[in-house]
């Protein structure tokens, strides 16, 4: 479903944060991309949501070049990938319930719709008590589940994190992971980065180990080595 | 359409409601641009008062001959009131003249005292004329000696003429230091407000960031910001509203003194539709505006 394809990303003159990098993914995957900070992870993503575009090289999605997508489509090309990051990104004014809804209202959902779907990805997340809570009254793995059950809403083909638990202590941690194992078991396809060891560890999925911008490694059941 | 729109208007009451910090510094500081711009109504209407009243008070006194019959006087304001020039005249027989001078001098006793001495009345019989225009003065007192210059003891112009002429400028001066320190007063309390409202939304780029991430359009960025502006603008309208009671109220007072015949508290009264329309006005444009402006920047796609 997402391939990249001698894919290259060179900032100024002579900064590679990808160099030359070829891999697939198929639908249903769970992948795990590793490597230490710095090693270009941020930058793939990136990239793959076309928030930045390839200095050479191609990224494919449904076998189409998404250099290609014209303007006016990038909008409904993001939603095809919901996004998880590192500092939860959510509205500080708006409820955890609001903070999901508001994805589906500034599409131009209907009422019912929204509150039927809203429902039941925060019954997912299992945070449908907290739903009417503001983020700083969240703990850190709360608002993270809230930002997922953000990045869910609209029903996308690919869920993208990036280091989701960089700000979590292990208990949430583990929390996190095996939420995004159960989406994943539900259909969708994860793509997740991080540098946690223990994390790509106990997962047994596949793991691409990224270095320099370069793949150094790309396993099946793989394990944190660097 | 419609369901944008409602939605739109909510995230943007919800901000004002939640952000309160924000909300109250905003609010706050268009109250004082509102303010500003109400007094110097306030400031123009009080202006316009004088002026009016500085120049009613100019009048030309004709005073007639001991010896002239009271038909005679009235034939001459006949022959006045047809002159273009003339806005009205107004007859004081001798003993009107009399009553006025006993009314004002009331508490004085040397002069009520030399009056009684006298024994008969000494004053003279008078028209008094106002002109539509302070500068046709002259042509009228030139009619006035040429055509019954034999009936006339004085025409009490010649001293006033010094007071016209710079009320002439007075009035001017007024306006134009009026309309200058409205545009000048204005502009500061435009750019306060615009700038407080810019600091809010930059504090917020980083929602902005969000919201675009997860796929709002420009609109439904921007949107609730300029209505929340708008809410700010009607919010500070009706507190320099309910602030102009009080003041003009306890103004009114010591202005009467100032001003006799003047009250500011009626004033503000009688026009409070207009007053608040303007304030309403200048709160919502410039909430709004302010808001748009100031979200553009942040919105590149
Ligand atoms: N916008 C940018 N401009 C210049 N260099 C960048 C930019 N973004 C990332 N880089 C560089 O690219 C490399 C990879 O960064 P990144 O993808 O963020 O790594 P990671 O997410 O694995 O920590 C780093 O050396 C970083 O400094
Ligand atoms: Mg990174």
């Amino acid at each position: 479903m997402i391939r990249f394809e001698n894919t290259s990303k060179i900032y100024g003159k002579d900064t590679a944060a990808i160099d030359r990098v070829s891999f697939e993914v198929k639908k249903g995957e769970f992948v795990s991309l590793v490597g230490k900070s710095g090693a270009g992870k941020t930058t793939l993503l990136r990239l793959l949501l076309r928030e930045e575009d390839p200095t050479s090289g191609k990224v494919l999605f449904d076998d189409q070049d998404i250099a290609e997508i014209p303007s006016g489509f990038i909008p409904d090309f993001r939603r095809r990938i919901g996004t998880v990051f590192q500092d939860y990104k959510l509205l500080p004014m708006k409820t955890a319930y609001e903070n999901v809804a508001y994805v589906m209202e500034v599409m131009g959902a209907r009422g019912g719709d929204i509150d039927r779907d809203v429902s039941e990805v925060l019954k997912l997340v299992e945070l449908m008590e907290r739903a009417e809570h503001f983020p700083n009254q969240l703990s850190g793995g709360e608002k993270q589940r809230v930002a997922i059950a953000r990045a869910l809403i609209h029903r996308p083909d690919v869920i993208v994190a990036d280091e989701p638990t960089g700000n979590l202590d292990p208990y949430h941690t583990q929390d996190i992971i095996k939420l995004l194992a159960t989406i994943n078991g539900l259909g969708t396809t994860v793509i997740l980065a991080t540098h946690d060891k223990d994390v790509i560890n106990r997962l047994g999925k596949r793991v691409i180990t990224l270095d320099d911008g370069k793949v150094i490694r790309d396993e099946e059941r793989g394990k944190f080595i660097l | 359409m419609f369901t944008e729109f409602k939605r739109i208007s909510r995230f943007g009451y919800q901000s004002f409601m939640r952000d309160r910090g924000s909300s109250v510094a905003t609010v706050f500081v268009m109250v004082i641009a509102i303010s500003l711009v109400t007094f110097l109504m306030l400031f123009q209407g009080t202006a316009a008062f004088v002026i009016t009243s500085l120049e009613s008070r100019v009048d030309i006194s004709t005073y007639f001959l001991d010896t002239v019959f009271e038909e005679e006087i009235l034939q001459v304001r006949d022959e006045l009131v047809k002159l273009d020039d003339v806005r009205d005249v107004q007859y004081i027989s001798k003993d009107k003249a009399l009553e006025k001078f006993l009314e004002e001098h009331k508490g004085d006793e040397v002069i009520l005292a030399s009056l009684e001495a006298v024994g008969s009345n000494p004053l003279l019989s008078s028209l008094n004329i106002r002109t539509w225009d302070s500068s046709s003065y002259l042509k009228v007192t030139d009619f006035l000696e040429e055509s019954f210059g034999g009936l006339i003891s004085k025409v009490d112009f010649e001293e006033r003429e010094p007071v016209i002429q710079r009320l002439d400028g007075l009035t001017s001066g007024i306006q134009t230091f009026g309309i200058l320190f409205t545009i000048i007063l204005g502009i500061v309390a435009v750019l306060v407000a615009f700038n407080t409202i810019r600091l809010a939304i930059y504090s917020t780029r980083e929602e902005i960031e969000v919201m675009r991430l997860v796929g709002a359009s420009n609109w439904f960025i921007r949107g609730p910001f300029v209505v929340q502006g708008v809410i700010v603008g009607i919010v500070a309208a009706i507190i320099s509203l309910l602030l102009f009671i009080p003041a003009t109220l306890f103004l009114s007072g010591p202005l009467e003194n100032l001003i006799s015949g003047f009250n500011i508290f009626s004033y503000f009264l009688s026009n409070i539709f207009v007053i608040f329309l303007a304030q309403l006005l200048v709160g919502v444009i410039l909430g709004m505006i302010s808001s748009a402006i100031a979200v553009k920047r942040y919105l590149k796609v």
